[in-house]
Order: C-alpha cells, then sequence, then structure tokens
C-alpha cells in the first residue's frame, strides 16, 4: 500500500462529515428518523401516504445543495467517464443491495453506527470489505 | 415546520457529501483502491459524522418524541444479525466499488445535471424495486 498524500484532503473530509453528522442529528432530534438515503428514496413510494412528504423535502433539501454548492462559486465534482453499461450494473446492485441489506453508508454507516447498532456495524464492515475487494479486482487482478 | 426541518437536514447533509469528497465517484474509488495509490480520506469523512452524531444519537434513543416538533421517535427496532443483512450489504458494497456511487451522493450528482449520475440514479432505483418486490 502506498498512500496518496498528494490527494488526501483531510480538512474537507472532516467538515464535509461534520455536515453529514450534523444533519442526521438534526433529523433525528427533531424529526425523530433516521437518515438513511436508501430508505428515504424507496419510502418515497413504499411507506404509508402519511410518511412520504417528508422524505421527499428532505432529497429537495439534497437536490438544491449542488445549486447552492455552485451559488457560492464552488464546482461540482465531474462524474470521471466510465462506460455507462457499467454504471447500469452498479446501479442495479447498490439498489438491490441496499434495499436487501435495509441501508446504506448514511442509514448503516453514520446513523447505525452513531446509535451504536451490532447490526449496521456488521452491514458497514461487509459493505467496506466488499467495495475494497471489488476496487482490487478490477484494479489489479482483471 | 417537520417538513422544514427535512428539508434543511437534507440540504447540509448535500452540501456535506458535496464538500466531503463522498460525492467524487473517482475519490471514492481512490479510496476503496488500497492496493494502488490509497487515498484514505474519506475515512476521515465517517469518524467526524459519527463523532459529531453519537452524542445527539444516543440523547435520542432515550426520548419518546422528538424536541420541538414532537415528531414520534422512529429508530429501527430490527437487531437481528441475518443472512439479508449480509448479503444485500455485500452486493451493495461490489456495487460501490465498480461505479463509486452510493445512494446519497447519486442523488446530489443526478440534481446536479451529470448524465451518468442519472442513470446510476434510474437503474439504482430498479434495483430497490426489484428488492421490494421479492420481499412481499
Amino acid at each position: 500500500m502506498t498512500i496518496d498524500w498528494t490527494s488526501f484532503t483531510p480538512w474537507s473530509a472532516l467538515l464535509g462529515g461534520a455536515l453529514i453528522g450534523l444533519a442526521a442529528a438534526i433529523l433525528v432530534l427533531f424529526n425523530g428518523r433516521v437518515f438513511g438515503i436508501s430508505g428515504l428514496l424507496s419510502g418515497t413510494w413504499t411507506g404509508q401516504a402519511g410518511d412520504r412528504a417528508w422524505r421527499w423535502m428532505a432529497l429537495l433539501g439534497m437536490a438544491a445543495a449542488p445549486w447552492l454548492y455552485r451559488l457560492i462559486g464552488e464546482t461540482v465534482p465531474p462524474v470521471q467517464a466510465q462506460p455507462w453499461m457499467w454504471v447500469v450494473v452498479a446501479g442495479l446492485l447498490v439498489g438491490f443491495g441496499t434495499r436487501l441489506g435495509s441501508g446504506c453508508t448514511s442509514g448503516h454507516g453514520v446513523c447505525g453506527l452513531s446509535r451504536l447498532s451490532p447490526r449496521s456495524l456488521v452491514a458497514t464492515l461487509a459493505f467496506m470489505a466488499s467495495g475494497f475487494l471489488t476496487v482490487f479486482v478490477l484494479r489489479h487482478v482483471l | 415546520m417537520h417538513y422544514f426541518i427535512a428539508l434543511i437536514s437534507g440540504l447540509i447533509f448535500g452540501l456535506g457529501l458535496l464538500i466531503s469528497g463522498l460525492a467524487n465517484p473517482s475519490k471514492v474509488l481512490a479510496f476503496l483502491d488500497l492496493a494502488g495509490a490509497w487515498d484514505p480520506s474519506l475515512a476521515l469523512v465517517m469518524a467526524a459524522a459519527i463523532a459529531v452524531a453519537i452524542i445527539p444519537f444516543s440523547v435520542a434513543r432515550r426520548r419518546p418524541c422528538a424536541f420541538v416538533t414532537g415528531q414520534p421517535m422512529s429508530l429501527p427496532k430490527q437487531r437481528q444479525i441475518d443472512r439479508p443483512l449480509v448479503l444485500g450489504s455485500l452486493i451493495f458494497g461490489a456495487g460501490w466499488g465498480i461505479a463509486g456511487f452510493c445512494p446519497g451522493p447519486a442523488v446530489v450528482l443526478a440534481a446536479s445535471g451529470a448524465p451518468l449520475a442519472l442513470v446510476f440514479l434510474v437503474a439504482m432505483l430498479i434495483g430497490m424495486g426489484v428488492a421490494g418486490r421479492m420481499r412481499t
């Protein structure tokens, strides 16, 4: 392993992470809900009727973020060109996996670990391990 | 009021994803590439998020309803570590490692107008729908 110090961005990572934690804290303290994006998204059509509007509001806030980010003069990171078939496969796996596993990086990784949930710890270790393994295979084996 | 809270929380969350680098697929893949030129930044994102959220969550756990809005406290009740949890997480991690997108950044980047993120988002919603149908 070699650490790429030139790409290492500790301060923006810490600041951005703190904002993510703050958002999750606000939602749980004032609305009593866990900020998990996969559950938030799928609940917009599978949730009960009275439980959908707040999800749309949270998604609207997220969708507004890149526009506000540009407004303050920052650049939204470009999405590196990659074969769209792979992107489709990745999307299907992420959608299917997060529903089957009841959460993603935000629900299990941030909120679950903050709740000290053993279930979320197992989920987080599993998706991190599988992410590391997948990149290893794609970049260094194939 | 609780709609406004959801909106603000979503906005802060989205900005956090952008500032942290989590909404940058090539940075995500550089973080997941342990055997290459490893960029450890994203480990700090999760550490900082948990450091900020851990006390609020421990406060929230002890309350029957939320502050100010009075919404009922609705935290996950499931405790079982079962096969769907592990299998689903492994499948999610593989998808994450292929393209560098997880659900939050997919929403933010699709909203920013990136075509590939939109493709990813649609595929992800289909994958969610399939898993939802299998469950019922």
